[in-house]
């Protein structure tokens, strides 16, 4: 906007004439007209809606069927109903404490510390894959171990597994679709079998995942059985190579199918038996990588990589007691897959960040809620 | 249309000028990435990423500039302003220095009382502030979100302010926080 000719005078050419203090004559500008004062004060309206609105627009609040954290959140509410204090998802479970034994072999793939060799604290959970935290225990739920390494350098590492091979499902938007279309019909209590076809037949990937988690039948229980990984990491090491890695926890005792003597009568067999064990014996597992090759997929946990990529063993977990959620500082843990070290980076999987996000919602959720009783009590895992 | 022209004693400082504009863009970066994170699950990690370090940079920023400010000479303010808008205009630079302190802070506490590594960039983290506590947290969390809507809002009345003393009183308020050369109305 530059100055009317009226006020060229009392340009400042020199910043040394401030110092003469010769304060400008005040000049009154000429009195707007009303049009021109009400085009204006228009303007300066519009304006101020305009940042408003670009701001809620920003926040998703003009696209109400965009997936949002919340509305993820509150999907899982629906299909479960709150209860308070619980995880949205995974709300069943127990902790657990114990070490990370590192052998060193995997500081050639990451500069991470906990790579190291070395012994590292970790904590941890083991849950079951549903949003009820009273369900009766069963083979065919997904099982899942939440684990949280605490580096010497103050860095942490959380990472978040289950007992299935591949992911179901390559994005978070099949993820929810799936979730709507299991949807329990309110009369028959059983979700509509049409509606699940139509996801499969319009998810192929979601189809052939499943074929190849039906190909690993389910342990007998939490501690024989491998935890994965799923999703693809970067790893950078000290010379600043990267690779694309997933990761699997083997367990050192035999995997043992589960079968149909096992005792499904008593609701927590398979929390009660993963107590018995670790009042037994320690629990361990070998940490191993798996490297990727130029053109495996690292965007889409619903795909195995080939047989024969390199697997390298980095160290033992070792989990040598078990405490109930009421207790444990394990239960405000959000193990959020994307806490991690520097050496390790997420790679593009779509399923990371939304994880990242839906988790931080659902504890955002809980941490505010009363805490209920956990369904594996104190006195229950002291037996 | 400038009324008033401006000379060096009418002018902020060039430091908080200078810190002032850096600071605009920062926060507004800030308030975007904000309300887009909270919304997004794609883009969330990325965004977050940048928040946290950014909220730590602000903090940092707005205590060199109340210290800087304290050593400073302000200009008047413009004889076009009565006494009750001077008193809200400098009420309102109480609250936006205010919350640009408090709202990193609470962002910082409300991290440190979940126990979420609060990191900078690569192996660079914070400590924490606060005990542990998620109660502690989820209170924090939303008084977080509180207090960015209250700066949202704060900055949406400070732009409004100085463009109706730009586009209708016309006396040169903007001008006081502009480089030498340029002119505003």
């Amino acid at each position: 906007m530059a100055p009317s000719g009226a006020n060229q005078e009392a340009k400042i050419t020199n910043g040394r004439e401030s110092l003469n203090k010769t304060t400008p004559v005040e000049k009154r500008p000429e009195p707007l007209t009303t049009g021109s004062r009400f085009a204006r004060l228009t303007s300066i309206g519009v304006l101020l809606l305009g940042v408003v609105a670009g701001f809620l627009y920003l926040g998703g609040w003009f696209s109400p069927q965009k997936l949002t954290p919340a509305r993820f959140a509150d999907e899982f509410e629906r299909v479960n109903s709150i209860h308070s204090g619980f995880r949205r998802n995974h709300a069943k479970g127990v902790c657990v404490r114990g070490f990370f034994d590192s052998n060193g072999q995997g500081s050639r793939l990451s500069k991470a510390v906990v790579f190291q060799s070395g012994r590292v604290p970790v904590i941890g959970r083991f849950s079951l894959g549903n949003g009820d935290p009273h369900s009766t225990d069963a083979l065919s739920t997904v099982r899942g171990l939440g684990l949280q390494f605490s580096l010497p350098d103050g860095e942490q590492w959380r990472t978040a597994m289950v007992n299935l091979p591949v992911f179901p499902f390559k994005d978070p938007r099949a993820f929810y679709d799936n979730m709507v279309a299991s949807q329990r019909d309110p009369n028959t209590h059983q979700p509509d079998p049409a509606k699940g076809a139509a996801f499969l037949g319009s998810h192929p990937e979601t189809a052939r995942a499943i074929a190849i988690i039906k190909s690993h039948p389910p342990s007998s229980g939490f501690d024989n059985t491998a935890y994965y990984g799923l999703n693809a990491f970067q790893f950078v090491n000290a010379s600043g190579a990267s690779a694309y890695v997933r990761w699997t926890l083997a367990p050192v005792r035999p995997y043992e199918a589960g079968t149909a003597a096992s005792p499904e009568n008593d609701k927590n067999f398979l929390f009660d038996g993963l107590i018995a064990s670790i009042h037994q014996h320690p629990l361990q597992w070998h940490l191993v990588l798996t490297v990727a090759q130029s053109g495996d997929p690292t965007d889409d946990a619903t795909i195995p990589w080939p047989e024969g990529r390199e697997q390298v063993d980095v160290g033992t977990l070792t989990l040598d007691s078990v405490e109930s959620e009421e207790t444990s500082p394990a239960r405000d843990i959000n193990f959020d897959p994307l806490v991690l070290p520097a050496g390790i980076a997420p790679s593009d999987d779509p399923l990371l960040s939304a994880r990242s996000a839906v988790y931080s919602q659902s504890f955002t959720r809980r941490a505010g809620e009363t805490k209920e009783p956990s369904e594996i009590t104190p006195s229950e895992v002291r037996k | 249309m400038s009324a008033a022209t401006t000379t060096d004693r009418q002018r902020f400082p060039g430091s908080m000028r200078f810190l002032h504009w850096l600071m605009a863009v920062l926060v507004l970066t800030m308030l975007g990435i904000g309300i887009a994170m909270v919304a997004s699950l794609g883009d969330y990690h990325s965004l977050v990423s940048i928040h946290r370090p950014l909220g730590i940079a602000i903090l940092i920023l707005v205590v060199i500039r109340f210290v800087n400010r304290q050593f400073s000479t302000l200009p008047p303010f413009p004889p076009t302003m009565s006494s009750q808008e001077r008193f809200v205009a400098h009420a309102s630079e109480v609250l936006l220095y205010t919350l640009l302190f408090v709202l990193p802070l609470v962002g910082w506490g409300m991290l440190s009382a979940a126990r979420y590594p609060i990191v900078l960039f690569g192996s660079l983290h914070l400590f924490p502030i606060l005990p542990h506590s998620v109660m502690l947290y989820a209170v924090l969390r939303k008084t977080h979100t509180f207090l960015a809507y209250l700066l949202f809002l704060a900055f949406v009345a400070h732009f409004g302010a100085i463009l109706f003393h730009t586009l209708i009183v016309r006396d040169g308020l903007l001008s006081r926080m502009l480089p030498r050369r340029a002119r505003a109305g």
